[in-house]
């Protein structure tokens, strides 16, 4: 299963991003606790071969941008009772992100 | 077998007979699902050629040989080499690499404990964990507690593990959930100002580096 060729990354350190808020099946490695959830842009990780295709035995390509996303942790739990500074990183391909310009 | 072929219908002495069942707590179940699986896929891998018997042999060894010890020089390194640290904080493959650590295809973070800020790692999917660097991880680091706890509730994990971080110092959770791994650089601990990078070493822990406590107090 291939795909157009990987184009250049689409965000950049400090960009604001939210994870898609979505339910699929299959082999995904976006927690469940951060879909939906709002954060910036830590760093660009690279490229890296699609995890969601190589659990199926496919190639992976082409690769998915990857990065990781810094949230709050205020933002992410309800009643999170830490330091208001708290936060949490993991690594997001873009595929699961959009801007959060125009946010509702 | 040889030498060993009469009837065990009796007892051999005095002690207790320690039976398959008895013996079978301190080994790997064998005939679970798992490692049913795991042994099929191992022969099947060995007959199509992928890959030899002892290539998978030499890399358990490989990897059952590894303990915390390149963790340790690589803290111990930045704590005595500023430009090294920047390397390090900056691309921790390649600083890794300077030092002929390998990452065995994953990339390294390496994240700064300071006075303002505290690290600590997990992996909520399954148990990610720079394996070259510290070894195998422990259990409690692949346990569902752990992992679901450490990023709703980190600052009650780290007290059990007898970690209290001070007010005004922020708490940053990094899920290892994709194709980085993490390292956490811990303070370097007061009082250590004239030892040199091969004593440092000594105080750099697993734990400190997974970022559940902090390194081994020289006092």
């Amino acid at each position: 299963m291939t795909g157009a060729a990987l184009g250049p990354p689409g965000y950049a350190a400090g960009d604001a991003v939210r994870v898609a808020l979505t339910w699929p099946p299959g082999h995904r490695r976006i927690p469940q606790y951060i879909r939906g959830k709002a954060g910036v842009i830590e760093r660009y990780c690279g490229s890296f071969r699609n995890p969601e295709e190589l659990a199926y035995g496919f190639d992976g390509l082409p690769e998915r941008h990857l990065y990781r996303v810094r949230f709050r942790q205020a933002e992410v739990w309800d009643g999170y009772d830490g330091h208001p500074e708290d936060t949490i990183d993991l690594e997001i391909q873009e595929h699961w992100l959009s801007p959060t310009e125009g946010d509702a | 077998m040889t030498g060993d072929t009469h009837d065990h219908g009796h007892d051999h002495g005095d002690g207790p007979v320690l039976t398959y069942a008895d013996d079978s707590v301190h080994d790997r179940n064998e005939t679970g699902h798992f490692e049913l699986l795991t042994d099929a896929l191992k022969e099947l891998s060995i007959e199509k050629g992928l890959v030899t018997a002892t290539e998978v042999r030499e890399y358990v060894e490989f990897f059952d040989s590894r303990g915390t010890e390149k963790g340790a020089e690589i803290i111990a390194k930045a704590w005595t080499d500023p430009a090294y640290k920047e390397r390090l904080l900056a691309d921790g493959t390649a600083a890794a690499a300077e030092l002929d650590i390998p990452m065995a295809g994953a990339e390294l973070v390496v994240v700064e404990n300071t006075d303002d800020v505290h690290n600590v790692i997990v992996c909520t999917l399954c148990s990610c964990y720079p394996r070259t660097i510290l070894g195998l991880p422990p259990d409690w680091y692949k346990s569902k507690s752990y992992r679901s706890r450490t990023v709703n509730e980190p600052r009650s994990v780290l007290k059990e593990f007898g970690t209290e971080l001070p007010d005004g110092v922020a708490l940053r959770v990094h899920d290892s959930n994709a194709d980085m791994r993490y390292l956490v650089l811990p303070k370097r601990p007061a009082g250590t100002e004239d030892w040199p990078e091969e004593r440092l070493r000594e105080l750099v822990t697993r734990d400190s580096m997974i970022g559940v406590a902090p390194a081994r107090d020289p006092a």
